[in-house]
C-alpha cells in the first residue's frame, strides 16, 4: 500500500490517441490518489477524458506517459497474465450496459469471478451479499428475464463478490430510469458505508455524484476541481461552469 | 469456464447443429466406408475359406513370374498335367487328392441372353461328389451332374425359371452348348455368392468346356492322420518337382482372396479420400462459423477478461466448445455411417449384388478412427478462432460495437497466402513431374500440394472479394432472373393458392379465381397438398401464416442489389472463407471434368484415327476378353474380307513385366498403323519369331529393327524373337502392347488365348444385312457384341461416364457441406445486422426487398466460390494433363456451365431460411436490439 491509505495512485498520466497531426490528447498529466473505503466520483462533460481516466486507473488501457499504481503495484510494465491476476484480486467492474453473460443465471454470473479465479465463495459472505443486493428470489433467472435494475444489481454483486481493493463503476445509472437509478446508487453507497468498499464512479449525473465522498471534475483532460461531498445543485452549478 | 462454454452452446443450439453438420457428413462417410468394406471383405473371406474347408494342401502350377495387377484379369493361369494327380496320390502322407478345373461358364436364359446380375462373375467348376471333404457345394435339389450335365446355383435356378431334367444352355470357351440340368446346388452354408452364378460339371465335361482336356488347374490334397500340413507341403514339393507350387488350404484361400482384397482396400481408400475432402471443406465451415460467433461475442469475452478471466481461460472455453461440437458431431456421424452402410447393403441386395450373409462388420477401428478424425478436425479448425478470441482486449467490454482485433500478423496475410500457395504448387509439381516416385508418394505430394494451394487461395481470397463481388453481382442478378422465370409459374401458382385461401380482405370472386388459377398452375406439383396442410394447421390454431401474403419475388431491385453486394464486400474475410468452402468442392469437380474430357477426347481421337475396320466385337461389358473361337466363327461369315483378333498376355523381358499384344496379316486392314520402321506387309510376315515394338519403348532401350528380344511367358516358356517393325501410336494409345508377336506365336505359347477386341472388314462395309449376318453367326456366343465404329466409341466411353458420375456424386457431398457453410454465415450475418435490418425496414424496405437482398448476397458469395473453384480446377487439371502422357487438354465447357449454375442454385437454396428470418424481423424489436 502506498502512502496515506490510497489504493490507486496516478502520477502525471497522459493519454494520446492517434499520431502526428491527428493526435488527440485525452489526458494531459493527471495525478490523483484514491482513498480506500470512500466513494470517489469522476465528473466532467463529454470528451473531458473521464472515461479514459477510469480505463487507465482500472488497468484496461495503458497511459501514454506517467505511472499508475493499483494496490501498490505499478501496472505499466505488467504483462497480460500479471494484469489479469491483478484484476482478479484487486478490481471489480460495474458497467453502464451491465455486461452480464446471457447464458448464465444470475447466481452463476455473480459467482463467475470466483470461478475464474478457482476460488470458493465464503458462504456467509455470499448470502449476505445476495441479501444486500436484494436478489434472493431471482438467483435462478437469466439476465433476459430480469429488469434493467435487477441486472445492474447482479452486476454489482458480481463486482463485490471477490471483495476487491477497488470497484470501478462506469456510468452505472446511465441506462436506468430515475427511480431505479436511486436504488442502485443507494446500493453502491451502502457498499462503501457498510462494507468499507472503495468505489470509483464515473458519471455525468449530478444526483449520482452527490452520493460521493469526493468529487473530481475533469475538463479537457485535466482535473480542474477536487472537492469533497457536494449537494446536487452545487454539482450542477460546477458542471455548468465547466461547460462554459 | 466449462459452464460458460457448455451454456454458450446450449444457448445457440441451431447454430451449433448447423456447424456440426459440416463434420457429421464427413464422419458418416468414414464410418460407412469402413463398415461396408469390412463387410464385403468378411463376406469374400468367408467364401474363400469355405472353399478350402477340408483341404490341407493345394497344388497349382508354378508361374515363371507373378503377373502384374492390371494384367490379372482375363489372363489364364498356368495348368498342371493330369498325370500330376496320380503322382500326388502315390506320395506318402496323402490320404486323398482331387483334381479340378475352373473357368467362366455363363448360364443362358430362355431368351438367349446371359444370366447375370450387377456384373458379378459367372463361375464354372468341376465337382466330384464322391469326395465330399473337398466339395464346398451342397445339393439342394435333383442330382449331381454326370457327363454333359450341369448343376446350377439356387438363385440362378429361380431367376431363370429352369426345370430339373430339362435342357439348359451353357456358354464357355466355345459356342453355347445344350446340356441337361441335373440339379440345384448351394455354396456351403451361404445363400448367395454376391450375385455370382455357379455352373458345376463333372471333371471331363468341365475340362472340355474350359479347353483344358488332360489338364488341371489345381489338386486338392488331404493328409493322412498324424501328418502335419508343413510336412505334407514339403513331401508334395519334393515329390512333384519344381514345376508346381504347393500352398496350405488357408494359404490358397488367402491367395485366391488377394485380388478381391486388393480391390476392396482400393475402394476403401478411394471412399476415405472423399470423406477426407468433405471433412476438409467442413473444417473451413467450422473455422468460419466460429470466427463469426466469436466476433459477435467480443463483448462477452472482454467482460470475462475484465472480471479476472485469463487468456488461457478464454482459449479453453472456445476450444472446449469446439471439442463438444466435434465429439457430438462425430458420434452422430458414426451412427449415420452405420445407417448408410446398412442402406447401401440393402441397396446391393435390391440390385442383385447380394453379399454372402455374414452380417455387417463393426470393427473397433471404425469407431476409433471416425471419432478421432471428426474430433481432431473440429479442434484444429477451432484453433485460429480460439486464438483470435484471446486477443480481445478487456477494454472492448466498454466499447460500443467492438470489432475483433486483427492479429499481429494480419498485414502479412496476403504474403503468407502467396507463400503457402506457392509451396503447395511446388509440392504438387514435385509429385507430378519428379520421376521415380512411387504411386503412394505421388498421391501424397499431390494431396499435400492441393491442400496447401486451397489454403493459400482461401487466405488470399479476402483480397479479391471486392472486385470479384463487383464482377459477379450482375451475373448473379441475371441468373437469378433466369431461374425465377423458370420457377415463377410454380411460385406464382403457389402464391395464388395462398391468396385465394387466406386473403380475407379480397372479394370472394377474386379469391375463387386466384384459387382456381393457382390450382391449374401447380397442378403437376404437390404444392396444393402443402398449402392444404398449412391451411389445416392454421385452422387448428397451431400456426398463423403472415398477412398480407407476399408475392414471391423475382429480381432484387437496384437498391437491394447494391446493398447485397456491399454486404458481401464489407467483411471480405468472412465472405472469402464462406466462398472458399464452396470453392474446394467445385475446384475438384472441375478438375475431374477437365481430366475426363481430356481422356475422352484423346481416346475418341485415337479411335477415329486408328479404327478403319467396319465392325468390332467385344464382350457385352465392353472389356472382358472373349475366347478365340468367337473370332474364328466371325471370320467364317460370308462377306468378311478381314478379321483380326487382338490378344493380350504378359511376358518378362529383361526383368520387367511387359504387356504383349498380337498382330496378324489382317491387322493393318482393320487398324491404321503408323509405321516408324517397316510397313503393313511386316504384320503378316512375323511368323513364330518376329516382333513389332512401340517406338518410345524401343528408343528407351536403344532397340532397332533386327535387335533380338527374349520373352519369358508366365508358364515358363521362352520365345526368342527379332524386332521386325517399329510403330508409333496417337496420344490416346493403341490396341497394342509395347511388344507384339504374331497371333500364331501367341497361341503356341500362351494357354487359353483370348481376344480383347476383334475387328472385321466386310464386303460393302457397314450395312444392315452385314450386321444381321454377324449377329446371327454369333448368336451361340451370347457374350459377344457386334458394333460399328460409332457404337464402339460410345460403348468404350460409357464406362468412363459411369466412373465420372460416381465421382460427381461423391464430390457433391463436399458441396453440400459448403452449402451449410453459406447458410451458417448468412444466418449469423442476419443476426448480427438485426438492428440494421430493422432500420432498413423502418425507412421503407419491404419484406420482399429484404429477402431479395439476402438472396443476392448469398448468390454473390456462391458465385465468388464458383469463379475461384473453376479457375483453380482448370489450373490443377491442366497441370495433371501436362503430366499424363496419354491425355490432351480440352475444356469441358458444358460441365463448367453446369458447375456455375449449380453454384447459383446453392446460393439460392442457402438463402431461403436466413432470408425468411431477415424478412420477418419485428421492426420495432429489431431497432431496439442491442
Amino acid at each position: 500500500m502506498s502512502t496515506n491509505g490510497a489504493v490507486v495512485n496516478a502520477r502525471d498520466v497522459t493519454r494520446v490517441y492517434g499520431e502526428g497531426s491527428t493526435a488527440v490528447e485525452a489526458l494531459r498529466g493527471v495525478s490523483l490518489d484514491v482513498q480506500g473505503g470512500r466513494l470517489t466520483a469522476v465528473m466532467g462533460p463529454s470528451g473531458s477524458g473521464k472515461s479514459t481516466l477510469m480505463h487507465i486507473l482500472a488497468g484496461l488501457d495503458r497511459p501514454t506517459d506517467g505511472e499508475v499504481l493499483i494496490a501498490g503495484t505499478s501496472i505499466g510494465r505488467l504483462d497480460d497474465t500479471a494484469l489479469t491476476r491483478l484484476r482478479r484480486e484487486h478490481i471489480g467492474f460495474v458497467f453502464q450496459f451491465f455486461n452480464l453473460l446471457p447464458m448464465l443465471t444470475a447466481e452463476e454470473n455473480i459467482r463467475l469471478p470466483l470461478t475464474l479465479a478457482g476460488e470458493k465463495p465464503d458462504a456467509a459472505f455470499f448470502e449476505q451479499l445476495i441479501e444486500n443486493v436484494g436478489l434472493a428470489d431471482r438467483l435462478e433467472h437469466r439476465p433476459s428475464e430480469l429488469s434493467g435494475g435487477q441486472q445492474q444489481r447482479v452486476a454489482i454483486a458480481r463486482a463485490l463478490v471477490t471483495r476487491p481493493t477497488v470497484v470501478f463503476a462506469d456510468e452505472p445509472t446511465g441506462n436506468l430510469d430515475s427511480k431505479t437509478s436511486a436504488e442502485i446508487l443507494d446500493l453502491l453507497r451502502s457498499s462503501v458505508s457498510e462494507l468499507g468498499q472503495t468505489l470509483v464512479m464515473v458519471t455525468h449525473d449530478a444526483g449520482a455524484a452527490s452520493t460521493a465522498d469526493r468529487i473530481l471534475f475533469l475538463a479537457d483532460g485535466e482535473i480542474v476541481k477536487d472537492a469533497g461531498h457536494m449537494e446536487p445543485s452545487d454539482i450542477s452549478a460546477a458542471m455548468n461552469e465547466l461547460s462554459r | 469456464m466449462i459452464l460458460v462454454a457448455i451454456r454458450g452452446l446450449l444457448g445457440r443450439k441451431l447454430r451449433a447443429a448447423l456447424t456440426a453438420t459440416a463434420i457429421v457428413l464427413g464422419v458418416a462417410m468414414i464410418s460407412g466406408t469402413y463398415v461396408l468394406t469390412d463387410t464385403i471383405q468378411g463376406a469374400f473371406n468367408a467364401i474363400f475359406s469355405e472353399s478350402y474347408r477340408g483341404t490341407n494342401a493345394v497344388v497349382t502350377a508354378k508361374t515363371a513370374f507373378e503377373p502384374t495387377a492390371e494384367g490379372d484379369t482375363g489372363f489364364a493361369q498356368a495348368t498342371l498335367p493330369q498325370s500330376d494327380l496320380d503322382k500326388t496320390r502315390q506320395i506318402d502322407g496323402v490320404s486323398a487328392a482331387l483334381g479340378g478345373v475352373a473357368g467362366e461358364a455363363q448360364i443362358i436364359k430362355k431368351d438367349g441372353k446371359v444370366l447375370t446380375s450387377g456384373g458379378a462373375p459367372s463361375l464354372g467348376f468341376s465337382v466330384d461328389p464322391s469326395q465330399p471333404r473337398f466339395n464346398s457345394l451342397t445339393l439342394a435339389q435333383g442330382a449331381w451332374p454326370k457327363a454333359n450335365e450341369v448343376a446350377i446355383d439356387e438363385a440362378s435356378y429361380k431367376k431363370g425359371d429352369f426345370q430339373i431334367g430339362q435342357p439348359i444352355e451353357i456358354a464357355s470357351r466355345g459356342p453355347a452348348e445344350t446340356m441337361k440340368l441335373s440339379g440345384v446346388v448351394r455354396f456351403g452354408a451361404l445363400s448367395s455368392l454376391g450375385g455370382a452364378t455357379i455352373a458345376a460339371f463333372d471333371l471331363p465335361t468341365a475340362q472340355r468346356m474350359f479347353d483344358k482336356v488332360g489338364r488341371l488347374d489345381q489338386i486338392r490334397v488331404a493328409a493322412d492322420p498324424g501328418v502335419s500340413t508343413p510336412q505334407l507341403i514339403d513331401d508334395l514339393e519334393s515329390g512333384l518337382g519344381p514345376t508346381v507350387r504347393v500352398r496350405s488350404g488357408e494359404g490358397q484361400a488367402e491367395k485366391d482372396a488377394s485380388g478381391t482384397n486388393d480391390f476392396i482396400s482400393f475402394l476403401q481408400r478411394f471412399l476415405l479420400a472423399f470423406a477426407g475432402i468433405a471433412l476438409f471443406v467442413g473444417s473451413f465451415v467450422i473455422a468460419n462459423t466460429l470466427s463469426i460467433t466469436i466476433a459477435q461475442r467480443t463483448r462477452e469475452f472482454a467482460t470475462i477478461r475484465t472480471i479476472g478471466g485469463s487468456r488461457r481461460q478464454v482459449l479453453g472455453s472456445v476450444i472446449l466448445e469446439a471439442l463438444v461440437i466435434g465429439v457430438i458431431a462425430s458420434v452422430i456421424g458414426l451412427f449415420l455411417g452405420f445407417l448408410l452402410a446398412r442402406g447401401l447393403n440393402a441397396l446391393f441386395d435390391a440390385v442383385g449384388f447380394e453379399l454372402p450373409k455374414v452380417g455387417l462388420v463393426y470393427k473397433p477401428r471404425t469407431v476409433i478412427v471416425a471419432l478421432l478424425v471428426g474430433t481432431v478436425v473440429t479442434l484444429l479448425a477451432s484453433l485460429r478462432p480460439a486464438f483470435r478470441a484471446t486477443r480481445v482486449p478487456p477494454i472492448a467490454a466498454v466499447r460500443e460495437g467492438a470489432e475483433l482485433p486483427e492479429g499481429k500478423f494480419a498485414r502479412w496475410r496476403p504474403y503468407v497466402a502467396i507463400l503457402v500457395a506457392a509451396a503447395g504448387l511446388g509440392a504438387l509439381c514435385y509429385g507430378l513431374f519428379r520421376s521415380g516416385l512411387g504411386t503412394t508418394q505421388v498421391l501424397l505430394w499431390m494431396g499435400v500440394g492441393a491442400l496447401l494451394i486451397f489454403f493459400g487461395v482461401a487466405m488470399f481470397a479476402s483480397r479479391i472479394v471486392r472486385p470479384l463481388a463487383d464482377a459477379v453481382s450482375p451475373v448473379g442478378t441475371a441468373m437469378v432472373a433466369v431461374f425465377s422465370v423458370l420457377f415463377y409459374p410454380i411460385l406464382f401458382g403457389y402464391w395464388l393458392l395462398r391468396y385465394g385461401m387466406f386473403e380475407r380482405r379480397a372479394s370472394i370472386p377474386k379469391r375463387i379465381g386466384a384459387f382456381l388459377l393457382g390450382t391449374l398452375l401447380t397442378f403437376f406439383l404437390l404444392l396444393p397438398l402443402v398449402v392444404l396442410v398449412m391451411w389445416v394447421v392454421g385452422k387448428l390454431g397451431l400456426y398463423q401464416p403472415e398477412w398480407p401474403v407476399e408475392r414471391p419475388g423475382v429480381i432484387a431491385d437496384p437498391s437491394s442489389r447494391a446493398l447485397a453486394r456491399e454486404n458481401a464486400q464489407r467483411n471480405p474475410q468472412r465472405t472469402a472463407s464462406t466462398a472458399s468452402a464452396l470453392m474446394i468442392g467445385l475446384a475438384l469437380v472441375t478438375l475431374v471434368a477437365v481430366l475426363a474430357q481430356g481422356i475422352r477426347n484423346t481416346f475418341l481421337n485415337s479411335v477415329d484415327e486408328q479404327f478403319v475396320a467396319d465392325y468390332a466385337i467385344t464382350a457385352q461389358n465392353n472389356f472382358s476378353p472373349l475366347p478365340v473361337s468367337v473370332e474364328e466363327r466371325a471370320a467364317q461369315v460370308s462377306g468378311v474380307t478381314a478379321a483380326s483378333g487382338i490378344r493380350f498376355g504378359q511376358a518378362r523381358i529383361d526383368n520387367s513385366t511387359q504387356t504383349i499384344g498380337t498382330f496378324d496379316a489382317d491387322t493393318p486392314k482393320t487398324i491404321h498403323i503408323d509405321w516408324v520402321d517397316g510397313d503393313n506387309a511386316v504384320a503378316g510376315e512375323l511368323g513364330l519369331d518376329g516382333a513389332i515394338v512401340k517406338k518410345d519403348w524401343a528408343e528407351n532401350r536403344s532397340l532397332t529393327v533386327g535387335s533380338p528380344l527374349k520373352l519369358l511367358t508366365p508358364t515358363g516358356k521362352t520365345i526368342d524373337t527379332r524386332i521386325e517393325g517399329i510403330i508409333d501410336e496417337p496420344t490416346g494409345g493403341s490396341p497394342f502392347g509395347n511388344v507384339n508377336i504374331s497371333s500364331e506365336a501367341f497361341d503356341a505359347n500362351y494357354e487359353q488365348p483370348t481376344n480383347s477386341y476383334t475387328f472385321l472388314n466386310m464386303q460393302g462395309g457397314v450395312t444392315d444385312a452385314n450386321t444381321a449376318a454377324l449377329n446371327l453367326a454369333l448368336s451361340s456366343f451370347p457374350n459377344a457384341k457386334v458394333q460399328d465404329r460409332e457404337e464402339f466409341k460410345d460403348n468404350q466411353v460409357a464406362g468412363l461416364s459411369a466412373v465420372l458420375n460416381v465421382l460427381y456424386v461423391l464430390l457433391a457431398l463436399s458441396v453440400i457441406v459448403s452449402l451449410f457453410g453459406i447458410i451458417n454465415t448468412l444466418a449469423l450475418s442476419v443476426y448480427e445486422r438485426t438492428r440494421e435490418l430493422g432500420l432498413l425496414r423502418a425507412i421503407g424496405m419491404t419484406r420482399r426487398q429484404t429477402q431479395r437482398m439476402i438472396r443476392q448476397e448469398s448468390v454473390v458469395t456462391a458465385l465468388i466460390g464458383a469463379v475461384l473453384g473453376i479457375i483453380l480446377g482448370i489450373a490443377l487439371g491442366g497441370l495433371l494433363v501436362a503430366r499424363i502422357d496419354f491425355i490432351e487438354f480440352s475444356l469441358p465447357v458444358v460441365t463448367l456451365i453446369v458447375v456455375a449454375l449449380a453454384a447459383i442454385v446453392v446460393g439460392i437454396v442457402a438463402a431461403i431460411l436466413p432470408a425468411r428470418r431477415a424478412s420477418r424481423l419485428n421492426v420495432l424489436e429489431a431497432l431496439q436490439y442491442e
